[in-house]
């Protein structure tokens, strides 16, 4: 086989980045992913722009993806020619025309307010700043799948090919499809999508079916609220997902791909079309790609928002044309998916890590993780927690080093965790010991799911956070199969009703036996996990379940209808400012004096409460709180 | 709305049963909303009767089938915006603007949609107004954040 165009593509890219890296120009890294853009990182590019222009400064800006500490953007990175790159956090547009302005005119540059650098210890110019990957939040991190975002610009293909791009997709050419799942079996990867199904298995079914047009989908409609791995990777190192696309269609036998993307993650299709037109141009998309006689095709297909079209039938569906409703299987989509065709459904993660087993080996991959749990998962930790971002671990990591030690733990006392997103399980502390792997978490009666983290402190009501689950899945069921149609709906209406105050003893039983039923009886992954948010907290929380239905109390101050509203008169200093946000007049009394709040006309709106704790004297004359009632005394 | 609007999103098209959503897609992008002449229009285009094609759209929360408002106000309800207070943002947003989520204000000038997720999960909760995303908001602030925009 003629490898020599790709070495051609590999060592012009190699000169350009090495240019880049150890050229005289100064590099300026703003990490513009979606959430650095939440945090206001277009303005700081633009402010970072404007100053190189008006003050005729030289650097090269890069935008860079997520490199993961969401609470330290937006992140602005300097490197001055043959020193460490320096990294700055929180960054203001202000702040951004200081620093650049400073680090590229002054004899001594601000490098002590840096957060990090990129260097080596020891290094005179870095003075005490720690290594940026020495962080709390980053030193238990391992970075296989996103170790190329936040370090290469996404939108240049010569990045990625300079970074071993493209490398394991040329190993696996050499290879031959055989070996290849001969390699992805030997890694011991699962599917990172959530079930964790061995993804060899999948592909051995697919490329042993006689048909021959096969189709390979990348599963990018990453719909859990609250989890946000996958959109970062595509932002973040495109290329990655679009190689691992390659080397699972080669294996399989598979000469068109889908990637279906939820039509929320605009950035990701963006760079992902302009991957696209890149490998084209290298010739590692088309016919016969890089002469290894392996044609294949990518066309992007965006989702229109539904939750269920992340199960694989309901997906194909909707890829169709048609409401993405899933059917029952077998026939399971590898014998007979999209157009009646074979087809391999991958997770974005799945696909991103394949790069780098055929690139390092097996051998290499089964260094991380444990036995049966091989490699590395991407987490989104949210929540309250005090370092949320998007983090990297082997797996068999304990909940605990993910929580406290990379999460940097809660503000106030730790409460609950719940893992996989609205089909997983909240675990309380007992298991913050416990190893996260595929079998540990099904065991507790969660799920690994596709990675959300969503850690919560005593603020956080358990019966209110399962309505929301609830609530969430209800909403997002399809309507084919009854129970979860209508199981669903039960569920959410009878904790509605606990959280209104009226709730009865046997309701507990009857959430029980209903959210069983609806696990046991529902048609796909979405009716069979959507109880799991009810069983878990039930079990692992049933005291605050028992005080909201015996005692209608709400622990955590978050049941609505349980809450009143109170000013308290030792500390209101009389100073209006929530009379004049009050909606409906429910708090009175003259300037300087204590004021009234009628209970009656209160809506609980939060209004008096906010402005009185940020933009009045006293600061927190108005208290929220639950109080105990007896079951026969009905909530105000 | 004039049928040659549709014309050049369907242009692009085979007219394949594959095509809808995208053609939805399309047609929602350059009018703001699916209108039931678009309907008739794609129906005519796919050979798809016009009740299929609603099925399909309304099963999708991406579509809807009023104009938008002049500006759209977006509440994220992900699961760390609802544990920072989302829910309460939507109330107060409801209270104010005298509409209930997936509704346009009777002077057009704002609408109001609760969304999944806008992945910004570390800055909750969010609001997005168009295309500015306001994080660690709270009810006091929205409601000067709204009298920015006309």
């Amino acid at each position: 086989m003629n490898m020599n165009s790709f070495q051609r593509l590999r060592l012009a890219a190699l000169e350009q980045w090495d240019s880049l890296q150890n050229g005289v120009i100064p590099m300026i890294y703003v990490g513009t992913a979606s959430c650095g853009r939440a945090a206001g990182a277009t303005a700081v590019l633009d402010a970072i722009e404007k100053v190189l222009l008006e003050k005729q400064l030289n650097a090269n800006v890069v935008q860079v993806g997520c490199i993961g500490p969401c609470y330290l953007e937006p992140l602005v990175d300097i490197r001055l020619p043959g020193r460490p790159r320096m990294s700055h956090a929180n960054v203001t547009p202000e702040r951004a025309r200081f620093l650049v302005q400073s680090y590229l005119t002054d004899e001594k540059p601000p490098v002590r307010i840096a957060v990090g650098h990129y260097g080596e210890d020891g290094d005179a110019f870095t003075e005490k700043v720690p290594r940026f990957f020495d962080l709390p939040m980053l030193k238990s991190q391992v970075r296989v799948v996103l170790r190329n975002c936040g370090h290469i610009d996404p939108e240049e293909i010569n990045h990625y090919l300079a970074n071993d791009g493209y490398l394991g997709l040329m190993n696996a050419f050499v290879m031959g499809p055989e070996k290849v799942i001969e390699e992805v079996k030997e890694a011991g990867l699962r599917g990172r999508g959530g079930a964790g199904f061995p993804t060899y298995k999948k592909w051995e079914v697919c490329r042993n079916t006689a048909a021959t047009t096969k189709y390979l989908i990348c599963n990018a409609d990453e719909g859990d609220p609250g989890a946000f791995m996958n959109r970062s990777l595509l932002e973040g190192d495109p290329h990655a997902v679009l190689e691992g696309m390659l080397i699972g269609a080669y294996a399989i036998g598979a000469s068109h791909g889908y990637i279906y993307i939820r039509a929320e993650y605009p950035l990701a299709i963006v760079h992902l079309r302009k991957a696209l037109a890149q490998m084209r141009a290298c010739g590692l998309l088309g016919e016969n790609i890089q002469n290894s006689g392996f044609d294949f095709e990518i066309t992007i297909k965006e989702g229109a928002g539904a939750f269920v079209c992340g199960e694989e039938t309901a997906l194909i569906s909707s890829i169709e044309g048609k409401r993405g409703m899933p059917r029952s299987r077998p026939p399971f989509p590898a014998i007979a998916g999209l157009h009646g065709k074979p087809t391999i459904i991958n997770n974005v993660e799945t696909l991103g890590t394949l790069p780098n087993i055929l690139r390092n080996g097996s051998a290499w991959y089964r260094q991380f993780g444990v036995q049966g749990n091989y490699g590395t998962k991407t987490f989104s930790l949210v929540g309250k927690v005090r370092r949320p971002g998007l983090i990297e671990v082997p797996l068999g990591t304990t909940l605990r080093k993910i929580i406290f030690d990379i999460g940097g733990g809660t503000t106030k006392k730790f409460k609950a965790v719940q893992t996989g997103g609205p089909s997983g399980g909240c675990l309380s502390e007992e298991f913050l010991d416990m190893a996260v792997d595929y079998e540990s978490l099904g065991a507790a009666g969660s799920i690994m799911g596709s990675g959300g983290l969503i850690v919560m402190d005593e603020d956080t009501c358990v019966v209110d956070l399962a309505r929301y689950f609830l609530d969430f899945t209800q909403k997002e069921s399809c309507g084919k199969c009854s129970p979860c149609r209508v199981g669903s709906r039960h569920l959410v209406e009878l904790l509605e009703k606990i959280i209104a105050g009226f709730g009865e003893t046997e309701d507990l039983a009857k959430l029980q036996n209903l959210g069983e039923t609806v696990k046991r009886g529902a048609l796909c992954g979405l009716g069979q996990t959507a109880p799991n948010p009810v069983l878990t907290t039930l079990r692992y929380f049933r005291p605050e379940f028992l005080s909201h239905v015996a005692d209608k109390f709400c622990p955590a101050t978050v049941c609505r209808p349980l809450l009143e509203y109170r000013v308290v008169p030792e500390k209101c200093t009389g100073c209006q400012r929530c009379v004049s946000v009050c909606p409906t007049g429910a708090i009175t009394g003259p300037r300087a004096d204590v004021h009234n709040l009628d209970a009656s006309k209160c809506i609980k709106c939060r209004a008096c409460y906010e402005i009185c704790r940020f933009d009045a004297i006293a600061g927190d004359a108005i208290v929220i709180r639950s109080k105990r009632r007896a079951s026969d005394e009905q909530p105000a | 709305m004039s049928s040659g609007e549709y014309g050049v999103v369907l242009a692009s098209f085979r007219g394949e049963a594959g095509d809808l959503i995208p053609i939805l897609q399309g047609i929602q992008g350059r009018s703001g909303f699916i209108s039931e002449d678009a309907i008739r229009q794609v129906s005519r285009f796919l050979k798809i009767s016009e009740n299929e094609i609603f099925g399909v759209a309304s099963f999708y929360a991406q579509f809807r089938f009023t104009p938008p408002g002049r500006n759209s106000v977006r509440v994220c309800l992900g699961t760390a915006c609802h544990v920072r207070g989302g829910q309460i943002l939507i109330y107060a947003l409801e209270r104010e603007l005298g509409i209930v989520p997936g509704q346009t204000t009777e002077d057009m000038r704002f609408d109001l949609q609760r969304v999944a997720c806008l992945g910004c999960c570390a800055l909750a909760p969010v609001v997005a107004v168009n295309n500015d995303i306001y994080s660690r908001m709270n009810v006091i602030r929205l409601k000067e954040t709204l009298n920015e925009y006309e």
